[in-house]
């Protein structure tokens, strides 16, 4: 399989005062026809990332290559070939969907009618609507279809569905696996670990400018060494809490981490923790507040990783 | 996605032309960018030619001081249109003098008309004319004879009125305004959008990008610069003597001009307040000194070079030339050199200092 984007040993810092290390020696390599996902919290470096790789950023050092091109001896050729929507454009507002799409369809040699383009996005019946009319959702589409509409090879989308209510989520979803149906790469960044395990082929995590862990999201998951969660937490008592080795020490319990009062217990087989759970529990006096049992996720990947969550449990809920 | 490729391109599909495009709809749906653009220019021409219009002279605004004899000064004063008179105190008559109601207080004793005393400010040339007016207006009444008689012609031609020199004072402001506001607003906006980011990601040609704002500005220029002439000509008979053509030149070099200059002064602007500031601090000399209400000469010979070297300066200059003396284009070289120095220097300085991201 010939890779679509390869960068090897990224830096980027940036001067200020002191300099602040954005990413500190990352490596991808994103397959052709592959979706990739770049994951992490907020300030990870994903952006940071996701713009060297645009060309929009020059890294502080590192060698990137986009279908076998490099920025400085192709930049023209690869701008024709790559789509990209950036985490946050103003489209201007007093144009309509169409005129801004046509806008950009005349910048590329190739490419597709900016209809089809609209159609792709679903916003056909937004054709003639400015801009400043389209809501949330609708405008994040807008941002994919200027991406789409040089019928690009690759795709660059940089936390396409923050912000964004689950239907109109749903729909940019179907618009990156149509994309992908046709063979063709994309790479986009979320902080949302739904969405990468729905998404994406591979995923590399990232935290404070280097990747933490690389792979298929059931290969991550899978390396916890148990697919189930069990979470609980224990009434207010001024008995000191019990020492993490004593869950650890429970049979079928693979880890064990205590964040904030939750205690998260990675399992293999769920029905045999919790019984045991609630017997150690009765010995020491203890009685729980809640406890509830899931499949692993992502998140716990990441909370295995990093000692801190990804996500936080509002964020999670909505 | 490929069975819809688009097969032909026509010159519409061209990035500048769409450019372009996309710059006159966003002028065109924005009714406040219209008034002030449009409307503005016409409020000035409007309300500077009302203030500023050739009135026959003035009255001239007598205090008499009340005394026996006060009643023949002012009859004698009334006998003359240029007068209008009024009886006051002594404390009053001073009053008025000194806050500017009153040009000249007369004062004349109980005894003899002969003996008038005048209190002027001789500061203020309507007080000295006004002084001068009664004093050979009452040393006639007195008998005096002229020595050799005189005929006054009254000359007040269009071209030399003030609202001839004012029209192209005020077309120049406003190419320097439009074009100013007009790039730079826009360009400082999209870079806050992340518009610009957005573009450099595409295949297209910064160069188009730049060349478009400027196209567009001399777009929007035209029907701008039409409406100010054509209502001058209407309502103060501002006529243009020089070619149309030229003049037609001169204002889309001048347009292009403060294009380059507000695309230079936005090129790495990041807030719409930094940019306001660079815009007044580049503008407010050109608004003092370059001679849009008054003269270039009544500044002293020492600041001229500079005063000569800004924009606007050979802008208004070249424009009363041709408009008010006919001039053609051999005589305006200078002005227009360095006109066009200004809109390629400042364009290719701002391409290459221009902050996308």
């Amino acid at each position: 399989m010939s890779l679509a984007i390869c960068c090897h040993q990224l830096f980027k810092t940036y001067a200020s005062k002191p300099p602040v290390e954005a990413v500190r020696g990352i490596d991808l390599e994103v397959g052709q026809g592959e979706c990739f996902g770049v994951l992490g919290p907020n300030g990870a470096g994903k952006t940071t990332t996701i713009e060297i790789l645009e060309g929009l950023l020059a890294p502080t050092s590192g060698d990137v290559q986009l279908l076998g091109m490099r920025w400085q001896d192709h930049p023209d050729a690869i701008r024709q070939k790559i789509g990209i929507s950036l985490q946050e454009t103003q489209f201007s507002d007093k144009l309509t969907v169409l005129e801004t799409l046509t806008l950009f369809r005349s910048f590329y040699k190739h490419g597709i009618d900016p209809r089809a383009a609209i159609a792709q996005v679903s916003l056909e019946e937004k054709a003639d609507t400015w801009v400043k009319r389209l809501s949330g959702g609708q405008r994040q589409r807008l941002a994919v279809a200027t991406a789409l509409v040089g019928d690009p090879e690759l795709l660059f989308l940089d936390e396409p569905t923050t912000g964004l209510d689950p239907q109109s989520r749903r729909q940019l979803w179907d618009v990156v696996r149509d994309f992908r149906r046709q063979g063709r790469t994309v790479l986009l960044t979320t902080h949302y670990m739904e969405e990468a395990e729905r998404l994406c082929d591979k995923i590399a995590i990232v935290d404070h400018g280097k990747v933490i862990a690389m792979g298929t999201p059931r290969g991550l998951i899978a390396g916890l060494g148990g697919d189930h969660v069990v979470e609980f937490t224990l009434e207010a008592t001024a008995a000191a809490p019990p020492p993490l080795d004593l869950w650890r020490g429970l049979p079928s319990v693979t880890s064990c981490l205590c964040e904030e009062g939750w205690y998260r217990l990675s399992v293999v087989q769920p029905h045999i923790v919790i019984p045991a759970v609630l017997d150690q529990l009765e010995r020491l006096g203890l009685r729980l507040a809640s406890l509830s049992t899931r499949h692993a996720s992502l998140d716990d990947v990441f909370v295995r990783l990093t000692g801190h969550a990804l996500e936080s449990r509002e964020e999670r809920e909505v | 996605m490929s069975q819809s490729l688009e097969p032909v391109r026509t010159p519409r599909s061209h990035p500048l032309v769409q450019l372009i495009l996309a710059r006159l709809r966003e002028f065109c749906r924005e009714p406040s960018a219209i008034f002030w653009v449009y409307v503005f220019p016409l409020i000035m021409v409007v309300t500077l030619g009302v203030a500023f219009r050739n009135q026959s002279a003035e009255k001239y605004e007598v205090a008499v001081v009340s005394s026996k004899r006060a009643d023949e000064v002012r009859a004698a004063l009334a006998d003359d249109a240029r007068f209008k008179s009024r009886i006051t105190d002594q404390e009053e008559s001073r009053q008025l003098l000194r806050v500017g109601k009153v040009d000249v207080v007369i004062r004349v004793p109980d005894s003899a008309l002969g003996e008038c005393e005048y209190s002027y400010d001789p500061s203020r040339p309507g007080s000295v004319l006004a002084r001068d007016a009664a004093d050979d207006l009452l040393q006639r009444r007195a008998g005096r004879r002229d020595a050799f008689p005189a005929t006054n012609r009254e000359v007040s031609e269009p071209g030399g009125r003030y609202i001839d020199f004012l029209v192209p004072g005020l077309l120049g402001m406003g190419l320097m305004g439009g074009g100013m506001w007009g790039v730079g607003f826009a360009i400082v906006d999209m870079r806050m959008r992340k518009l610009l980011k957005r573009y450099l990601a595409t295949p297209m040609r910064r160069g188009h990008f730049l060349a478009g704002i400027m196209l567009s500005r001399l777009a929007f220029t035209l029907p701008e610069v039409l409406v100010l002439l054509v209502c001058a000509r209407l309502w103060f008979g501002v006529e243009i003597h020089g070619s149309l053509v030229t003049t037609c030149l001169l204002i889309m070099l001048g347009a292009f001009q403060f294009a380059g200059i507000g695309l230079l002064v936005a090129s790495r602007a990041e807030t719409l307040e930094t940019v306001s500031g660079l815009m007044n601090l580049v503008m407010l000399p050109m608004w003092i000194a370059s001679g849009i209400f008054f003269s270039v000469e009544r500044f002293p010979p020492l600041v001229q070079p500079a005063i000569q070297c800004l924009p606007l300066t050979p802008l208004i200059e070249a424009l009363r030339r041709v408009i008010l003396e006919g001039a053609g284009l051999g005589s305006i070289g200078l002005q227009l050199a360095t006109i066009v120095a200004w809109g390629t220097v400042t364009f290719v300085l701002a391409l290459r200092w221009f902050r996308w991201n």
